[in-house]
């Protein structure tokens, strides 16, 4: 089986897990998971991190593989820590 | 050290585990935090196992654009306020678009470099560009609209629908030309236009649109990772694309039927338009037989209700109400009154959003109850009080097939035996239809911003009530 088609099952089915995953998620955390989800698409990462440091690179795919970097780290670092400060605020009734 | 390529990708595999892990744990509050921690776990196995690979060689430009966006991100997420996370979360998915277009670029640098070019890998290539630049200038309009830098009414002019077509056609003839020709100028002539295509596409769509728009463009983010993963053949950005971009699509999907409209409607419909309010609120309010009332009024029926539920919509974002409502529930629970809030699926600017800015203002999970859950209660409730929201109350929607709302599910509100809404102006709602809620016998109205009413409540019961 050529690499294009293991990749497109893996796809297939990995569709498949987020349908029956997302659909259990409770309507009052649909702002943390939008949240979640983009600190989770940071995961481009590390596509960035192969862009920036493969050995082949040269200065203009460096570059551009730094800014990728920069940018994918910001959606890793803000959209898991602005998840972490709302899911804090969800508190139960204090039991005083 | 060097792990071996068997190592990294079973490392992967674990990350992808601890993603879905991180996911399912949004099941519940109580779960929710674990969640983000295995989250982030997740993230840390993936860039250690990738940084640790023999791909990458250099660490230079990593270090340093790590060590900035550190810094940026983490700024970000500890000043954001709560009102704006709509805001953040556009900017967000602009950056995880543009990440993507510049990772295919390189890739497709490093590539040529080293004579590996093939048509599946530019074809992969150009849906990692397409996706990526449409999910970039997308969200940076629904950025701009929900700051207030540009409209938020939508924008629609003649031949807008054509005019996108023509985009979308020309895209993807570039896309082929490129694949087949290696023609780097395909390649650049393609990627704008990819950036022009989104940002015809999201100009024309409402601000009360946004929760779609926000779904949306989240779910292309993903799909714009899932193309990153096929051009570089790694199984875990693949799954982790295909888990966001179906996260964003089911939560498309259930704003769109809170709504009663097609995904196709909301992106081509540019649903609504402003109307300006008239002469004075009060007097045109008796004019159509609408009573206004006091907060003395409101609080004579609340103070000694047996339940209160609260509708927050948009209108308490705005007004920033969420804190002083918190002090009206803890005055009535005082006094014996049950508080509830409601929630309607679409209300404010994106999924979720009242429930976290009550959450923000302390008002305990366990009192905020989703719309299928509580209609039932209106029915037996003493006092139902309407913060901001509009169009979701509107009986309208279940009475009036003729109505352009008609069949949108709504909050029931119009059952409670005495309805009061805070609300500016007699202004129509978003949709530009009329509340009949505001004409029955039961309902009045307070005019004013729902912060100084919530807070002139609050006073009234201090003061020992009325």
């Amino acid at each position: 089986m050529p690499d294009t088609l293991v990749a497109l099952y893996v796809f297939v089915l990995a569709c498949f897990i987020g349908y029956f995953v997302i659909w259990g998620v409770t309507p009052a955390l649909h702002t943390p998971l939008v949240a979640l989800t983009n600190a989770i698409s940071g995961i481009v990462i590390v596509g960035a991190l192969l862009v920036a440091g493969a050995e082949s690179a040269g200065t203009a795919a460096e570059i551009i593989g730094f800014f990728a970097v920069l940018l994918a780290s910001i959606n890793v670092f803000g959209g898991f820590l602005v998840t972490n400060r709302m899911l804090a605020m969800f508190k139960k009734k204090d039991k005083k | 050290m060097e792990i071996s390529a068997n190592t990294q990708a079973l490392a992967y595999l674990v990350s992808a585990i601890l993603f879905i892990f991180a996911l399912k744990g949004l099941t519940h509050p109580s779960s929710a935090r674990r969640g983000n921690y295995y989250g982030m776990a997740g993230m840390a196995l993936a860039v250690g196992a990738t940084l640790l690979g023999s791909e990458v060689q250099s660490y230079g430009f990593i270090i340093a654009g790590v060590a900035a966006g550190a810094v940026i991100g983490t700024v970000l997420a500890s000043r954001v306020q709560m009102t704006a996370m709509p805001q953040l979360v556009a900017a967000l998915h602009s950056f995880v678009g543009m990440a993507a277009v510049l990772v295919a670029l390189g890739t497709y640098m490093n590539k040529a470099q080293a004579g590996l070019l093939n048509p599946v890998l530019m074809g992969e290539l150009s849906a990692g560009i397409v996706i990526g630049a449409i999910t970039f200038s997308g969200s940076v309009i629904a950025f701009g609209k929900l700051q207030g830098l540009i409209s938020g009414a939508p924008v629609i002019f003649k031949g807008q629908h054509m005019l996108n077509a023509a985009l979308a056609v020309a895209t993807v003839a570039l896309a082929i030309y490129f694949g087949l020709t290696e023609s780097v100028w395909a390649l650049v002539l393609m990627t704008m236009l990819a950036f022009v295509l989104g940002f015809t596409l999201i100009i024309p769509i409402g601000g009360a649109d946004m929760p779609v728009i926000i779904s949306m463009l989240n779910s292309y983010s993903g799909w714009a990772a899932a193309a990153t993963g096929f051009t570089l053949e790694n199984n875990l950005l693949i799954i982790v694309g295909a888990l966001v971009g179906f996260s964003g699509a089911i939560l498309s999907f259930i704003m769109c039927r809170a709504m009663n409209r097609s995904i196709i409607n909301v992106v081509f419909g540019g649903f609504g338009g402003a109307s300006e309010a008239g002469p004075s609120a009060v007097a045109q309010a008796a004019e159509k037989g609408v009573k206004a009332a006091s907060v003395e009024d409101a609080i004579y029926w609340m103070e000694d209700a047996n339940r209160v539920i609260v509708v927050p919509g948009y209108g308490m974002a705005v007004a920033q109400a969420q804190h002083a409502l918190k002090e009206l529930l803890e005055l009535l629970e005082a006094r014996g009154v049950e508080v509830k809030f409601a929630i309607h699926p679409v209300a404010g600017r994106m999924p979720g959003h009242m429930n976290v800015l009550l959450a923000e203002a302390d008002i305990p999970y366990d009192h905020v109850f989703e719309m299928d859950d509580i209609n039932p209660e209106f029915a037996t409730t003493d006092v139902a009080l309407v913060v901001g929201a509009n169009d979701v109350t509107n009986p309208a929607a279940k009475t009036d097939p003729s109505s352009p709302i008609y069949g949108m599910p709504i909050l029931d509100v119009a059952k409670a035996h005495n309805v009061y809404v805070i609300k500016r102006s007699m202004r129509p709602g978003y949709s530009g239809v009329e509340n009949l809620l505001y004409y029955q016998d039961n309902c009045s109205l307070i005019f004013g911003d729902a912060k100084d009413v919530c807070e002139g409540m609050v006073t009234v019961l201090k003061g020992g009530g009325h």
